[in-house]
């Protein structure tokens, strides 16, 4: 027990210090301009790649440019969730309110990423399959998790009490993350038996390296600003929530 | 045991001294099946197709009607507070709520899915199929469906939200349930089908009445 305890005093940074909003407010205070220069630097750099650097496609011509927006956003929508999920199950766990201000506050963020990756999925599937929507196993997944996102942040709305919001909404996104992959097999077997492969998008095309690498700076950009948005929103969350503590009162921004 | 017996006896009986909640679920699948041919057409070739899919979605609205009742009513009058304090595992008593809600709610759909299986033009062992993929399946939705009426219970809006949340969850029982009556009535083994929503049966079995009880510990606090 004692050494546990010495273990847990040497460690340089003690982690659960940040469990607590009034420390880790200011903390995401100074991180989100870090954060938003990396969205910035990344962003600049697979943006260029992706427009300048990468060749045309034989097959697609130019709008398989869509891609670079597309893919990331897509892994992002599907990261989120599982990162919401994570925190909404720490927060069950430890009962620690930050952890379900993190998933309240990543929620809207993962939603965008999966409407944005059906959005762009639509701009470039009418060119290349001459329709704005195909029942492909993924497509269906996506919406899907999109409806799963959407009846989170319902759930959250509806119950007025925070703490209750925040456990209820905690079991769902714990009971959606065990659901994601069986919607996904059964989406992908559906598709195969109930029509022809007349769209394949599970055989992705040998790739050009710096497509590759358009795409993953793009990724990283994507995941730098779902950082930057989703710190900014939780110290929204925070201030909404521990409004009535002495800590926000003597913040500068809450006194002016 | 004794108290899972118990509970699905008071659950039914209480169905038996207000009949109509059941039927209107009832009357609504019925209505629901005999919609389509109305707004498609008759082409006896096409309802056949349409069959499996369209039962099976009358099927998944008609369980979300009676989901509400399953929790709310008992809140509503504090029997479920008393039901929580109860020195039975909660668990043992949602399950057996659980299984109240699929005789009365579950049951009835095998039971009349074959009527509108004939309206449909189904043959017969498409029929034992149909039979077969919803005595499996259903179960699955009542006990996922517990899942979203102990989240929104005494919530404003509870039972559209319900509805929202719980939807995406029976994709893929709805996936397996008419897949395997598609499959058999094009002749084509449906045999896997049955396996994975047997699959699903079993894990929903084994996971779900802790997390209904999980959540309504959490709605009773």
């Amino acid at each position: 027990m004692t050494e546990t305890n010495n273990f847990s005093k040497n460690r340089l940074v003690n982690w659960f210090k940040f469990s607590s909003p009034a420390t880790f407010y200011p903390v995401a205070g100074k991180l989100i301009p870090f954060f938003w220069i990396l969205t910035a630097l990344f962003g600049a750099a697979g943006l260029w790649i992706s427009f300048f650097v990468a060749p045309v496609d034989a097959v697609q011509g130019q709008a398989y440019r869509i891609i670079f927006i597309h893919v990331p956003a897509s892994w992002m929508s599907m990261f989120i969730y599982l990162v919401m999920a994570a925190w909404a199950g720490l927060g069950l766990i430890f009962n620690t309110r930050l952890s379900a201000m993190m998933a309240q506050a990543l929620a809207p963020i993962g939603a965008w990423m999966a409407f944005l990756s059906l959005w762009t999925g639509a701009f470039w599937g009418k060119p290349m399959w001459g329709a704005w929507w195909v029942w492909d196993a993924r497509l269906t997944s996506e919406l899907i998790l999109l409806f799963l996102y959407l009846g989170f942040m319902a759930l959250q709305a509806a119950i007025d009490n925070p703490r209750r919001a925040d456990k209820a909404g905690a079991i769902l996104a714990l009971v959606g993350v065990v659901n994601v992959p069986i919607i996904y097999f059964s989406v992908k077997w559906w598709n195969t038996l109930h029509q022809g492969a007349s769209v394949s998008l599970t055989k992705a095309p040998a790739m050009a390296q710096t497509m590759l690498w358009g795409m993953l700076l793009m990724a990283l950009c994507f995941w730098m600003y779902s950082i930057a948005v989703g710190l900014m929103r939780v110290r929204t969350i925070i201030l909404e929530r521990e409004a009535h503590t002495d800590w926000v009162r003597q913040l500068n921004e809450v006194k002016n | 045991m004794s108290a899972l017996l118990a509970m699905i006896h008071r659950d039914l009986l209480l169905v038996m001294r207000r009949k109509s909640e059941v039927l209107t679920a009832l009357f609504f699948f019925i209505v629901v099946t005999s919609l389509f041919p109305l707004g498609i057409g008759a082409d006896p070739a096409l309802l056949r197709k349409i069959a499996p899919g369209v039962i099976w979605v009358a099927a998944l609205l008609s369980t979300l009607l009676g989901l509400h009742r399953m929790f709310a009513a008992d809140d509503a009058d504090g029997t479920l507070e008393q039901i929580v304090l109860s020195p039975q595992p909660l668990v043992l008593l949602i399950t057996g709520k659980i299984i109240a809600h699929w005789i009365v709610c579950g049951l009835p759909l095998v039971i009349l899915a074959p009527i509108i299986g004939i309206q449909f033009d189904l043959d017969l062992s498409s029929l034992l199929v149909l039979m077969a993929t919803l005595l499996l399946g259903t179960p699955v939705l009542s006990l996922l469906g517990s899942i979203g009426a102990a989240l929104t219970l005494g919530v404003r809006g509870g039972s559209v939200l319900m509805s929202l949340l719980i939807l995406p969850l029976y994709i893929p029982v709805l996936i397996f349930g008419a897949g395997a009556v598609y499959a058999s009535s094009v002749g084509l083994d449906s045999s896997g089908y049955f396996s994975l929503l047997g699959a699903l049966l079993i894990l929903a079995l084994a996971f779900v009445p802790w997390v209904s009880a999980a959540a309504i510990k959490i709605a009773i606090e």
